[in-house]
């Protein structure tokens, strides 16, 4: 029989032989639904190539995205919420925001569009189409930076949402396509998770186009006077990357479907934040 | 329905085309396991062991406490690791955090209480059997220890395999502290939770296949390894 | 060697909460023949084995060998009435004592080999012990207690519930383990038993010695009307 001993040499030696060499690792925390999106697929493996950096993605909400930069246990992220990346800059967790690129949210519902969705023009009639015709609607509720952008759309019209048909399961993006898929609900989503979302059953976009649902991501550095051990001069390397002609290429001709996910937009240095 | 038979199928290709990614996931989930369980019963065991033989006071609050703790939350015990493995908590300069190192750390905690637990009984047992003779022979407390362990080594085992059916299939501890990070801490069960929430179910219950097929594989290969088939009594 | 008998219990008292349960008993084992011990159910017959051995707590009174306790351990062995086996193999059984006291592998096995074959169980030295019968169960305790060569072997009931042939086998057993110096101090149940093999007596009630001495005596003619009884088959209470 063989020793434990022997096992447990075997397994660590395993497991620290493919362990790299912490210098040329950037770790970023980035938000489910730009992970879902597939273009971390398509982008981390052409920084790999083009800087020698190993970027490695820690995918969770945006709350908790920026609880790990303010831990120093991430070296940037990667997020969309405008107010919050506003409060971590401006207490120091991060030294800049820099704009990368944006999409939209769209509002995918049942097909059959019980309140009428898609004769809205606007993002005002949309909403209150739902909210008056008392239609299902699954909400995020995991102050993610998706759910934070769809309570601020409906505090926008002045709808309070409560009640039996507004439903806030505190899931992450896929598992709340899942439960509006299995309800036959309308939710509020990312563009990206919804073309590489595979259990769309009757579901489909209803609504989108609004200027109100464009969605800026931004990359913010974490502050290397507050987490000495990040790796800044990595960090800088990506962030060079993202913004490069080559880099801003890359997200805006990435497709699913025939259909382009990202507009690239980033300009100088945004540090007047 | 078709889901599951597309499980069935996507697990299938995915073993007989030996996936790189699935290879890479799938020994990166046995390092995890293997390693945390080994840790576990080396630490469990002794302790399961001594509170066996030893008679003190507060003896029954343990053992009570060491059944209670083998119901741990996973996400609590990840909770747990991640505040004290995080660069803001007290063992933050290891840089540990989003290692496999973490999730094995996060599993120990989850595998020893049961490892204990599970041993503590058969040794029990054992002990009332075994008393009045180790007692008559003089034996010492050592000696005791290692007279129990040998002959009950079979239910250590299945206690020891107990620990590693509840640590393979682990998800929220380890989703914590490793990150879930791509070819670095990506295991079986973190893989099938970003499958489901990308809505690919085919390919999540693929790898839930595959997972369940491994943790009844090296049960069944342990068993035989160990001869207690054929000696027709576990 | 050194003689660890005689044994002397001075009012050693065992108690099981809070009530006694055994004496006081004052009473001096010596060397030489087999002491029985008798007595009806109840009477303390196995705790007195235990305390004698050192395995039931005194809760006062001493109970002394003619050397220091640690010493006198090492050359007295106990058989319990059902034997307790190790979920080993029968060689590995007889063994067990042997490498607690640091003999080697091979020097193990080869004394308790012929532990067993004294006992007639060589043959089944590769079985399970729990996969033996009642008879070669007891046998296979009486090997591993008489592996160490003790000096006074304790048994309690070693041949209650078991049939004619193991009582007349193991009882040969006993005689030989006598002849090679082995004191044996026993409780029985069978009268014919005790005739066959004691040449002193302790005959126990309510925890206490009621009658002692030669079993010659004791046989042909007990002192107390309690033992008379006994000696009849009559309930004694």
């Amino acid at each position: 029989m063989i020793r434990p001993s022997t096992i447990l040499a075997l397994a660590f030696t395993l497991i620290y032989a493919t362990a790299v060499s912490a210098e040329s690792v950037v770790r970023m925390a980035v938000t489910t639904s730009f992970h879902n999106s597939g273009l971390s697929d398509v982008l981390v493996p052409l920084i790999g190539e083009d800087t020698g950096i190993e970027v490695q993605l820690i995918v969770v909400g945006t709350g908790q995205a920026l609880r790990l930069g303010e831990a120093g246990d991430v070296d940037a992220v990667l997020v969309h919420s405008r107010a919050a990346e506003d409060k971590f800059v401006a207490a120091g967790f991060g030294t800049h925001r820099r704009e990368i690129m944006y999409n939209d949210f769209v509002i995918v519902g049942p097909s059959t569009d019980p309140a009428g969705v898609l004769a809205a023009e606007v993002i005002e009639t949309a909403l209150s189409g739902i909210s008056t015709s008392k239609s299902v609607f699954v909400s995020r509720g995991d102050d993610s930076g998706t759910h934070k952008r769809e309570l601020s759309l409906w505090s926008k019209i002045g709808v309070d949402v409560s009640g039996s048909w507004y439903r806030e399961l505190g899931s992450g993006m896929g598992a709340t396509l899942n439960t509006a898929s299995a309800m036959n609900a309308y939710t509020l989503t990312d563009r990206a998770s919804w073309l590489n979302f595979g259990n769309k059953r009757e579901l489909r976009i209803v609504f989108e186009g609004d200027p109100e649902l464009f969605n800026q991501y931004v990359f913010i550095p974490v502050n290397p006077d507050r987490h000495p051990h990040v790796n800044s001069d990595g960090v800088r390397l990506v962030e060079e990357w993202l913004v490069s002609a080559k880099g801003q290429t890359t997200i805006g001709s990435y497709m699913i479907d025939g259909q382009t996910l990202f507009v690239p937009n980033a300009q100088g240095n945004d540090s007047s934040d | 329905m078709s889901e599951f038979w597309e499980g069935i199928s996507s697990a299938f290709w995915l073993i007989i085309t030996l996936d790189a990614d699935l290879v890479d996931i799938t020994i990166r989930s046995l390092q995890v396991t293997v390693t945390a369980v080994v840790i576990g019963a080396a630490l469990g065991i002794p302790l399961a062991a001594w509170l066996t033989v030893n008679r003190f006071r507060y003896r029954r609050t343990t053992v009570a406490i060491l059944n209670a703790l083998m119901g741990l939350p996973p996400v609590v015990v990840g909770l747990i690791v991640y505040l004290l493995l995080s660069r803001s908590g007290p063992f933050g300069v290891f840089g540990l955090l989003f290692t496999p190192t973490a999730m094995i750390i996060a599993q120990v905690i989850i595998v020893t209480p049961l490892i204990a637990s599970v041993a503590h009984q058969a040794l029990r047992d054992l002990w009332a059997d075994y008393h009045d003779l180790l007692i008559s022979l003089n034996t010492t407390r050592w000696q005791r220890i290692k007279t129990l362990a040998w002959d009950a080594r079979r239910s250590l085992l299945t206690a020891t395999l107990a620990g590693f059916g509840r640590a393979i299939g682990e998800i929220g501890a380890i989703m914590i502290v490793g990150g879930n990070i791509d070819h670095v801490t990506r295991v079986l069960t973190t893989a099938i939770a970003l499958e489901t929430s990308k809505g690919n179910f085919a390919l999540a219950l693929g790898l839930g296949f595959i997972l369940i097929g491994m943790a009844i594989a090296i049960n069944i290969a342990i068993h035989w390894v160990s001869g207690t088939e054929r000696r027709g009594r576990w | 060697m050194v003689d660890i008998l005689p044994l002397t219990l001075s009012k050693a008292e065992v108690r099981r909460a809070g009530k006694p349960i055994l004496g006081p008993i004052d009473l001096a084992i010596t060397t030489g023949g087999a002491t029985m011990v008798l007595g009806p159910n109840g009477a303390g017959k196995t705790t007195f084995l235990k305390a004698c051995h050192g395995i039931a707590r005194l809760a006062s009174g001493g109970s002394d060998w003619a050397v220091e306790r640690s010493e006198a351990e090492l050359h007295q062995s106990y058989v319990f009435q059902s034997p307790i086996l190790l979920r080993r193999r029968v060689l590995a059984n007889v063994m067990y004592p042997l490498k607690l006291r640091g003999y080697s592998r091979s020097d193990a096995a080869d004394q308790a080999l012929s532990a067993l074959t004294n006992v007639g169980l060589a043959d089944a030295k590769d079985q399970m012990a729990h996969d033996l019968s009642g008879g070669e169960k007891q046998k296979l305790a009486i090997a591993r207690a008489l592996v160490t060569k003790p000096q006074v072997l304790f048994l309690d009931e070693p041949t209650a519930s078991l049939d004619g042939r193991s009582k007349r086998e193991i009882e040969a057993i006993l005689i030989a383990a006598q002849r090679d110096g082995t004191k044996l101090i026993m409780t029985t149940h069978d009268l014919g038993q005790a005739r066959r093999l004691a040449h002193h007596v302790v005959f126990l009630m309510h925890g206490k010695i009621h009658e002692e001495g030669l079993s010659e005596t004791f046989f042909a003619g007990p002192k107390t009307e309690a033992a008379q009884a006994f000696l009849k088959g009559d309930i004694v209470e």
